[in-house]
């Protein structure tokens, strides 16, 4: 059953027919179309799914199958793992679809055609068995997501993210497709499997390396790791929040899964000799991704730049997950991907409830005017909760298989990374809980004002006296899904044994090639050990502890603690002055990332 | 970052860059002596498997379809991002006047109205012409519809903003972009309907002359009316705004 | 000549950054960002070429003759319309930035900090 083309065709289709008649449907029509293509092609996935169950799903574009081994059409090659995350991206568009729905008195549905490419974008990058196809749905959705990003045409901030946005996230892709083009010269292929067979033969030499690194590169500075990172907060501060969803939920996480798939499905066997080398330096610049995004978060005043940087330390976490280059590793990263995905999502719905509520977006200025959202406080502090990993829930059954998977090759230090980073964001969110919806904490002095303070209302109908159901339902199935995942029977055996086959390039190879796709084995993941339940509640207590200390804390009595304090807040303030949201410090960032990154993987693979 | 600080970091990662890329392309086969067996594949096969002889356009519409969907959709969705970022908002509504009445400005000189009435049947011409042959000969959808969105514009040089605006409705040039981009996907329906595979071409591909390539004129023209449909929004959005600022600062 | 023709691809690439990096009006920020553009578009080119060989366009050479590789052509025409149109939405976005900031500076945009 031709499942694959139908997911991709169907919210395109939808996309096109509401825009040839933009001006003569209603309004309610416009939402209800948006939101059954996005629930189709969940169904869709779902099914899709399914089938990859039994082996890697194939399909030929156009009936060109290979010939002598020589893969001249297109093809959507879809395992477990490609699957699953369209799956969870179409949930995380229907979710932003539903939310839309009283969003913005739009007359045209310029909100609601961007939303369905931007899925379509984002399922045929899931889904795509051909790197050159990978970079155009990379490019669909990138483009989807900038207009996205500035559609709040009259703030001032928006228009400088979404800038920013633009042009470092395009010239990432100028460096993906110089990869691209580097590894057609080399392979004389595109399809990934093929270029798989075709590296496996020789040993890497300096044009494979570079190949590999600007690919790396082009994804990486979708994936927000450090130093490619600086736009990420800039532009999902100013987003809309049904667009902030698929951001923070899925839109980073794709670029990472960009780079896994490239490596596994392409580069893995080149690379075989030096795996260890490049997996010290993966999960050396995971780590430091970890460390910034974390530090960056417990700073911030705005309530969606905090989220944002909790965003570039979770993936300094993936990517260290991914780093370890193991199939545990990629498992335990694909459940922390789901709980922490579905945590994200549900806190943008919640801040998106606050903006409706109070009509504000600053930590300290809004303090205390949350007092009457009771569900909305319950809910931010279990999402703060989910992001601290505390036992059940999704997010620590991904931090022990990584930790399972980080002991196994060696690298028990950067469990710690992981832990830190944690505490910081989970704290940094309970103390917004704390003094949004408690009005605990001290009362600012001079908080700094924004345009959006004075911005009209986003939500048009209905009156702010309650949160109307289209914004509290969505918050509510987020993070009641990334606390089920912890608990949900069979889901990390079911994500070892979709990691075996993600980072199995021989049997992706003969699956796409041949035909020959096999179901891959069961696999039984271990429970996780009774210190990680330790590490668990432990983190999330400390993750507490800072909250408190952040909103309680005395003036410091002796001198060395004033100092102390002192030198902490001038670290962190040199961090943030890096964050000066001026274009050309980012973009020579990048290019020095670039660098940096070709130079350290010359260093590892040669 | 000071501007000497950024440029700094820049002068050292360039030259590493630099660096990096040379090492790459000291890799790379020889110019000139490119061996990769897809490309000589594709074309060995264009003819035989569809009676086109353009096979640049056999490999953008045919066998890879899939991209020129994505590419197309691209297309779709940034015209509707600037649609959307140049949208007239609440604010400039109530301060603004509307677009386009009022005064006018001195029109275009005789000569520019005389040569853009000239040659605006002539480029439309050539505009169809390309798009319609360019499964034979170099030229396609793409290459095509630029050409036909080049003949709108020269009516906007040579007639003046007011006659351009009366020519190109709003909604009927939109309904024409979607109806060119889903044109496209609904050619890979029906090749999922009739064929059993998405994008297959299931319309037979003929001897030789214009109907030859199976669906390659169909895509191409759904391709064409698109992309001239796009860039004569792109076009329009960005003229409203300079007349939209003209209005605001008198 | 294979340098010569390469090193334009990475000349056009760095030259096209410094110009991002260094530019002090988004205009010409944007242009630069199509010189970038361009070094794909040559390196692309440049690797699918073959000396001595005809376009692949077989309206009046026989097929078999040798061609210059079609793929690569497909995916730079590809390529072509992809960086166009992020061009195109990249000007929306200076309209807009000079409506709200009244200046074209990248540098004085200023409205976020840290």
């Amino acid at each position: 059953m031709d499942l694959a083309p139908l997911a991709l065709v169907v919210p395109l289709l939808a996309a096109a027919a509401l825009a040839a008649v933009a001006s003569h449907v209603r309004r309610a029509v416009a939402d209800v179309v948006t939101v059954l293509a996005a629930a189709a092609s969940t169904v869709l996935c779902a099914l899709l799914l399914a089938d990859a169950g039994s082996g890697t799903v194939v399909e030929w574009f156009g009936g060109w199958e290979p010939r002598d081994g020589v893969a001249i059409g297109i093809s959507f090659a879809v395992d477990e793992i490609g699957a699953a995350l369209a799956v969870f991206v179409a949930v995380l568009a229907t979710a932003a679809a539903i939310f839309s729905s009283r969003y913005l008195e739009a007359d045209e549905p310029y909100l609601h055609v961007l939303l369905l490419v931007f899925l379509a974008g984002m399922l045929g990058f899931c889904l795509a068995g051909d790197v050159f196809t990978m970079f155009v749905f990379f490019e669909l959705m990138s483009v989807a997501a900038f207009a996205l990003a500035g559609y709040k045409i009259d703030q001032s901030e928006a228009i400088e993210g979404s800038l920013n946005f633009a042009i470092t996230n395009t010239i990432g892709s100028f460096l993906l497709l110089s990869g691209i083009a580097l590894t057609y010269g080399r392979t004389g292929a595109l399809n990934l499997a093929q270029i798989g067979e075709a590296l496996a033969t020789q040993p890497a030499d300096g044009l494979v390396v570079v190949a590999f690194a600007l690919i790396a590169s082009g994804f990486l500075v979708k994936a927000a790791i450090v130093p490619f990172h600086f736009w990420l907060a800039d532009a999902y501060a100013v987003a809309l929040t049904p667009a902030c969803l698929l951001f923070g939920g899925a839109m980073s996480e794709l670029g990472l899964y960009g780079v896994g798939r490239t490596y596994f499905a392409a580069f893995s066997a080149a690379f075989e000799s030096h795996q260890a080398e490049l997996r010290a330096v993966l999960i050396g610049v995971g780590a430091l991704t970890a460390v910034v995004g974390a530090v960056m978060c417990v700073q911030q005043d705005h309530l969606k730049r905090m989220l944002a940087f909790a965003t570039v330390a979770y993936m300094g976490v993936f990517l260290i997950g991914m780093g370890t280059l193991s199939a545990e590793g990629v498992a335990g990263t694909a459940v922390y991907v789901l709980g922490d995905g579905c945590a994200k999502a549900g806190l943008f719905a919640c801040v998106g409830i606050v903006q409706h509520r109070c009509r504000g977006i600053s930590e300290l200025r809004l303090r205390g005017r949350g007092r009457d959202l009771a569900g909305t406080a319950a809910l931010f502090a279990l999402g703060g909760l989910l992001l601290a990993s505390l036992p059940p829930f999704g997010t620590f059954l991904g931090k022990s298989m990584l930790g399972a998977a980080l002991r196994a090759e060696g690298y028990g230090w950067a469990i710690a990374v992981i832990v830190l980073a944690s505490v910081l964001t989970g704290a940094a969110v309970l103390r917004a809980a704390g003094r949004v919806f408690g009005g605990w904490g001290a009362r600012p002095e001079h908080p700094p004002a924004t345009e959006e303070e004075g911005a009209e209302r986003e939500v048009e109908r209905g009156a702010a006296a309650r949160t109307p159901a289209v914004m509290w339902v969505p918050a509510v199935l987020l993070i009641a899904g990334g606390v089920a995942a912890g608990v949900w029977p069979g889901l990390a055996d079911a994500a070892l044994g979709a990691a075996e086959a993600f980072t199995d390039r021989a049997g992706y190879s003969a699956a796409v090639l041949e035909g020959a796709a096999v179901a891959p084995p069961p696999a039984h993941a271990s429970s996780p050990p009774w210190f990680d339940y330790l590490i668990g509640v432990g983190s999330a207590a400390c993750a507490l502890g800072v909250a408190a200390l952040a909103l309680f804390a005395p003036r410091p009595r002796s001198r060395a603690a004033a100092e102390l304090g002192a030198v902490v807040s001038r670290c962190g303030a040199g961090l943030r002055a890096l964050h000066s949201g001026r274009i050309g410090d980012y973009v020579a960032w990048l290019l020095a990332g670039f660098t940096a990154l070709g130079g350290l993987f010359g260093l590892a693979l040669t | 970052m000071s501007r000497r600080a950024r440029f700094v970091l820049f002068a050292i990662s360039a030259v590493g860059a630099a660096g990096l890329l040379a090492w790459a392309f000291a890799g790379l086969p020889e110019f000139g002596d490119y061996q990769g067996r897809y490309g000589r594949i594709v074309a060995a096969s264009a003819v035989p498997d569809r009676s086109a002889t353009e096979a640049v356009a056999v490999t953008v519409f045919d066998y890879r379809a899939l991209d020129t969907l994505g590419e197309e959709f691209i297309l779709f969705v940034s015209v509707f991002g600037v649609l959307a970022l140049l949208r007239i908002h609440r604010g400039e509504r109530e301060r603004g006047r509307a677009v386009g009445e009022g005064r006018r400005g001195p029109g275009p000189s005789e000569s520019l109205r005389l040569a853009g009435r000239l040659l605006v049947a002539p480029v439309l011409l050539l505009g169809i012409y390309i798009v319609s042959h360019g499964h034979l000969t170099p030229g396609g959808g793409f290459q095509g519809g630029v050409v036909l969105g080049t003949a709108m514009f020269l009516l906007f040089l040579s007639a003046g903003y007011l006659a351009f605006k009366r020519v190109r409705p709003v909604s009927v040039v939109e309904a024409v972009e979607a109806g060119g981009a889903a044109g496209f996907a609904l050619i890979g329906v029906g090749g999922l309907l009739l064929g059993a595979v998405f994008l297959e071409n299931f319309i037979s591909p003929g001897k030789s002359g214009l109907l030859t390539g199976g669906t390659i004129p169909l895509s191409n023209a759904a391709v064409g009316l698109e992309v001239a449909g796009a860039l004569i929004m792109i076009l329009s959005e960005f003229l409203d705004q300079r007349l939209l600022v003209r209005e605001r600062s008198r | 000549m294979t340098a010569l023709a390469y090193g334009v691809a990475a000349w056009l690439l760095v030259v096209g950054i410094a110009g991002v990096v260094t530019s002090r009006n988004l205009i010409h920020l944007v242009v630069c960002m199509s010189v970038v553009q361009a070094s794909t578009y040559v390196l692309l080119l440049g690797i699918g070429y073959r000396s001595g060989a005809k376009a692949p366009v077989f309206a009046d050479i026989p097929t078999g003759t040798r061609v210059v590789d079609p793929v690569v052509q497909a995916l730079t025409l590809t390529d072509v319309v992809v960086e166009a149109t992020v061009i195109a939405l990249l000007l929306a976005i200076a309209v807009q930035a000079h409506k709200r900031f009244g200046t074209l500076d990248p540098d004085r945009l200023g409205a976020i900090r840290g």
